[in-house]
């Protein structure tokens, strides 16, 4: 019995910004069946000393100084932009 | 023959004594493409008149100055930015997408005096290890056009493999350039993460991944790389640890260096013929007067769930911005701010993107932070203990980069061994952030084989001259696919 | 009341720095939208966050000024969430490992000093502007987009809206003395969401919460607080239940008004960012902030009243910012009474500040030019009229108030010759006057100082002028 419902496929895909239908979540939960399988794989090891590791390299304080440089020109900025007004970028409203 | 079967150096020589123009380089790497590319569909974008205009300034500079890649042609991944030039990420979500800055590994092969020809294919946003996933063309391997060049660096691979280039920069995340370097018998280098700027590479995991040269022999990747490599200000996961002259290493002499391959590395899913290849390569090598022996990576399985669960959540937080507002595809059918999110994201994305993000966001919903991703976190790093302890006693780590030669394009049916066995032996590399090469090794049923050469942190060095005296002693590197002009 | 009131503040304060938190935009407002940007800011393909040193020290320097421990290592995290004004659909924000962790703020409210505990203060990027039209679109504006903020999150200690409204003053006083922010909520440098619940008294779990937004001054703080403290009351006296719910408040009505229904919990699916690295705060760091920090409002307020005897009232007022309390400090250093002082800058200075809206140092007055008069008035040279001629000079004109004496020759006349021939000649003009304070009208000596005033032109030293006068008076 997976964890892996249409249920929380459609939550994710919720949470994600994408859409799904039923069967698209029933697609996904087969091509995703293995999760159950490597969870399960990643428990038999005792991580209980073990400290996660986030970064690949080491680093620390790596920082810069407080000085204005590279600011974008808007006119360029916008070149991207689809839809503008005034400088800004236009997004439908919520409702 | 054609010019792009020298070497760097060899062309360097012909520059200086005039014998061929930069501009005669790139016109032959157009003419290359133009031949070729119909069939193995490598580049996603050229840009002739700009590569030509470039060509023709740097004929103009004085011959002392010029480094030794100076005038030689590049083809550049497209999920690096280049400034003016459509950036892709094989994707429909930035089609049409014109960066408006370099990334530094660009302004870097700029002002080595590098000719970037344009932008090589493969798999949407580096997700997939075939190309096959890309939202425009499908790649083809330049030994045999019915298979894949690999992924997700495939058209990088293809394009050096096919003499297009001598040059190509890939990505790798868990293996991508590594893998297609080996399906299509050119050598590809995946450098200690933080050797090389991110600065302007699309990101597929943060954390695993790593910019690398892919060319036709040892020698040239270890220039591209001093090329390429060394701390960016802007990049803060990079690395302020001194850049060698790699080239200065291959010295040739591996004489009582200790080789260590793992037997997790010739298990189940591994080809015969990939192990024979190895063996034959071990061979050789301690006829160098290296020595080898079995070692052991015990958590090697372990890497397979790790990385999928740390992949997978890395790639959903970087496509999170994918919402064509500021730039890329925004559909055309919203009503509200909802639909122009998703709307533009479904149509956008591909499948095995879609696929990736669900199953990052899944993976980082709160019910399973702790006991999923968080978990994963600590078993990467026992994975990358096991280097560690490897590397106490050893040189160098030996092995397959593949358990099998390219797939056919559209194969559905790569067995689930195959699979498990070609995420083994490369993404436990980029947990552990430790570079790794791979050179061809041999072929089998004309398609090539690869030979991975894995060495400890920031020790390029001697991953460089391990695989340098190997291509030395084999002619693996000569040969080329029946492509080639000539042939 | 037949509930206890619980309240906790998240308090968002911009630091002011020249550039953002992770790009190297300027972190003020332009004019024109979308004028401050940099790449990083507009989540193009590709970019990297990268962190400005400035907005640790300044991040650092409010956390000590508030009592906190300071992490030994710190990191970042993507807190995840999407809308238009967050381009990379995650904010960088900390989470597990914040700059600071359990400070305090000591705020007193009828007499009462008590402390109000933090929980923390992290430093994380503001995201853009939306603006909504009535047009059926909004508008995005990326200039704010980066700008470096710490959010000061408080235990929930405080138990009124009076609490809330001298927690909030008493923060802004410390983070502004500090130099870090200016600390303005109608410029949006400092901006508060109140959580608030009521218990039974004795009570030891909270009831539910709610979340108020919208609160743009401390008196809005107040006031939404007082409403919602009410609102809640009713619905638990009449049996019902609240809802956790985040409210507006609604400066037009005086009341908050539900925003959402926060159903589960906002899952925000924090990762430590990989783009980013640890940050160490070693103790030669930590030592070199601590040096920075200036004397406290609070520290200001006891050596005022210790050391220079000045009432609590004064203390208070003077501290309310630091540019007013540097200011008399350097007042004070010149040579001035502390208590004149004083009443010339809570009096005469503050009325001014107020009536042409200006800043201290946007007036001409110097520490050096109200020490001259303040010591010239204490000494006599002055009269307080003429003070405050001398004063209308030096806070629009500036200057030394012995110079501007001598030149508009306003030197109060003490001498006791040059006084006593006026009043000799006072009284023989007046003889009446002389007659009628002989007969019992007192009124008649005022009459008589007042003439002599004029004469004088104001110069004459009244209490001199008033004594002579008794003298002379008596000899007639």
């Amino acid at each position: 019995m997976s964890t892996l419902t249409t249920e929380e496929i459609k939550a994710a895909a919720l949470r994600a910004m994408l859409s799904v239908t039923e069967e698209e979540a029933q697609v996904y939960v087969e091509k995703l069946e293995v999760f159950d399988e490597y969870v399960n794989k990643l428990n038999e090891l005792d991580t209980e000393n073990v400290e996660p590791m986030t970064h690949a390299l080491q680093q620390e304080n790596v920082m810069r100084e407080d000085v204005v440089t590279d600011v974008l020109d808007r006119e360029v900025m916008l070149e991207n932009v689809k839809e503008s007004k005034d400088g800004q970028i236009k997004v439908p409203t919520i409702l | 023959m054609t010019l792009f079967s020298k070497t760097a150096a060899e062309l360097q020589s012909l520059l200086h004594n005039k014998e061929v123009s930069v501009k005669d380089l790139t016109e032959e790497s157009f003419a290359r493409i133009a031949k070729t590319d119909d069939d193995v569909q490598a580049f996603l974008a050229l840009d002739e008149k700009q590569a030509l205009q470039r060509a023709e300034q740097l004929d103009k500079e004085p011959m002392d100055g010029r480094g030794p890649l100076f005038g030689l042609p590049i083809g550049i991944k497209d999920n690096i930015v280049t400034k003016g030039l459509e950036t892709t990420a094989a994707s429909r979500m930035l089609e049409n997408f014109v960066p408006v800055f370099d990334a530094t590994v660009v302004e870097k092969i700029n002002n080595a005096g590098m000719v970037s020809v344009g932008k090589l294919n493969l798999d949407e946003f580096a997700m997939g290890s075939t190309t096959e996933s890309s939202a425009f063309r499908t790649t083809r391997n330049p030994w045999n056009l019915d298979h894949v060049p690999g992924g997700s660096s495939g058209g990088s691979a293809a394009a050096v493999a096919a003499g297009e280039v001598p040059f190509a920069l890939g990505t790798d995340t868990g293996g991508s350039i590594r893998q297609p370097a080996a399906f299509c018998g050119v050598v590809g280098m995946k450098p200690t993460y933080g050797r090389v700027s991110r600065l302007g590479v699309i990101p597929m995991a943060a954390s695993l991944d790593q910019v690398g040269p892919i060319t036709r022999n040892v020698t040239d990747n270890a220039l591209l790389l001093s090329a390429i490599a060394g701390v960016d200000p802007k990049d803060s996961s990079s690395s302020a640890k001194e850049v060698l002259d790699y080239q200065k290493h291959l010295t040739g002499d591996i004489k009582g260096m200790k080789i260590g391959v793992p037997k997790e590395y010739l298990g189940e899913g591994v080809a015969e013929e990939t192990k024979n290849a190895v063996q034959e390569a071990l061979k050789v090598l301690e006829s160098l007067g290296a020595e080898v022996e079995e070692v052991s990576l015990p958590h090697a399985t372990y890497a397979l769930p790790t990385y999928y669960f740390i992949c997978a959540s890395e790639a959903s937080s970087g496509l999170a911005r994918y919402d064509g507002i500021r730039y890329g595809h925004r559909t055309e059918h919203a009503q509200n701010l909802d639909e122009l999110y998703r709307k533009s994201r479904a149509e956008g994305f591909g499948e095995e993107v879609k696929k990736r993000i669900l199953l990052g966001t899944y993976t980082l919903s709160a019910a399973h932070y702790e006991s999923v991703y968080k978990k994963a976190q600590k078993v990467r790093r026992l994975v990358a203990q096991d280097f560690a302890n490897v590397f106490a006693k050893y040189d160098v780590i030996i092995g397959p980069t593949a358990p099998t030669t390219a797939y056919k394009i559209g194969d559905t049916s790569i067995d689930i061994a195959t699979k498990n066995a070609s995420d083994l032996l490369t993404t436990s590399v980029n947990l552990a952030g430790v570079p790794a090469i791979s050179v061809p090794c041999g072929f089998s049923n004309g398609l090539p084989l690869g030979l991975q050469v894995i060495g400890n942190h920031f020790d390029e060095a001697t991953v460089y001259k391990v695989a340098h005296a190997y291509e030395q002693a084999t002619e693996f590197h000569t040969r080329t696919p029946a492509i080639w002009e000539g042939k | 009341m037949n509930f206890e009131t619980v309240i906790g503040l998240e308090v968002h304060v911009e630091l002011k720095t020249n550039t953002k938190i992770f790009s190297s935009a300027p972190a003020h407002f332009g004019a024109e939208p979308n004028a401050n940007i940099h790449i990083t800011d507009l989540a193009y393909p590709g970019v990297m966050p990268v962190l400005n040193k400035s907005v640790v020290d300044f991040g650092m320097k409010a956390a000590m000024a508030l009592n906190c421990d300071i992490a030994d290592i710190m990191h970042f995290d993507r807190k995840h969430y999407t809308y238009p004004d967050n381009p990379k659909a995650y904010q960088i924000s900390q989470e597990d490992r914040p700059i600071g962790t359990k400070g305090w703020v000591e705020i007193e409210v009828d007499g009462k000093k008590k402390k109000i505990r933090l929980n923390r203060i992290h430093l994380e990027e503001d995201a853009g502007k939306l603006t909504h039209t009535e047009n059926g679109y909004s508008l995005v504006d990326l200039n704010r987009q980066g700008t470096p903020l710490i959010e000061i999150v408080s235990e929930a200690d405080i138990r009124s809206p009076e609490e809330a409204y001298a927690f909030l003053e008493k923060l802004k006083a410390i983070v502004e003395y500090t130099g870090v922010s200016d600390c303005r909520m109608e410029e949006g440098s400092l901006r508060c969401d109140a959580n608030v619940s009521l218990r039974p008294f004795g009570q030891e779990e909270f009831g539910t919460k709610t979340e108020l937004k919208n609160l743009n001054s401390f008196n809005f703080v107040r006031r939404g607080l007082i409403y919602e403290v009410e609102r809640q009351e009713k619905v638990l006296l009449s049996g019902g239940v609240i809802e956790q719910e985040t409210r507006r408040y609604d400066e037009a009505t005086g009341k908050t008004v539900l925003m959402r229904v926060k159903g589960e919990a906002d899952d925000y699916r924090f990762i430590n960012d990989p783009d980013l690295p640890e940050i160490h705060i070693d103790e030669d760091w930590k030592s070199r902030i601590r040096a920075e920090i200036p004397e406290l409002p609070d520290a200001r307020k006891e050596r005022y009243m210790n050391d220079l005897d000045l009432p609590a009232y004064d203390a208070m007022v003077l501290t309310l910012t630091k540019e007013m309390s540097d200011f008399f400090d350097a007042t004070v250093e010149a040579g001035a009474d502390a208590k004149l002082a004083s009443n010339w800058l809570m009096g005469e200075v503050s009325a001014y500040m107020n009536a042409e809206q200006k800043e201290l140092s946007e007036t001409a007055l110097t520490p050096e030019g109200l020490a001259s008069m303040v010591k010239l008035l204490k000494d006599g040279t002055i009269s307080s009229k003429i003070a405050k001629k001398v004063f209308k000079e030096l806070i629009e004109k500036g200057g030394n108030a012995a110079e501007i004496v001598k030149a508009k020759g306003l030197v109060q006349i003490s001498d006791d010759a040059t006084l006593r021939k006026m009043v000799t000649e006072t009284l023989d003009a007046n003889p009446q006057s002389i007659a009628d304070y002989k007969d019992g009208k007192g009124r008649a000596l005022g009459f008589l100082v007042g003439q002599i005033m004029k004469a004088s032109k104001g110069q004459a030293n009244p209490q001199l002028v008033n004594k002579i006068l008794l003298e002379e008076v008596e000899k007639r």
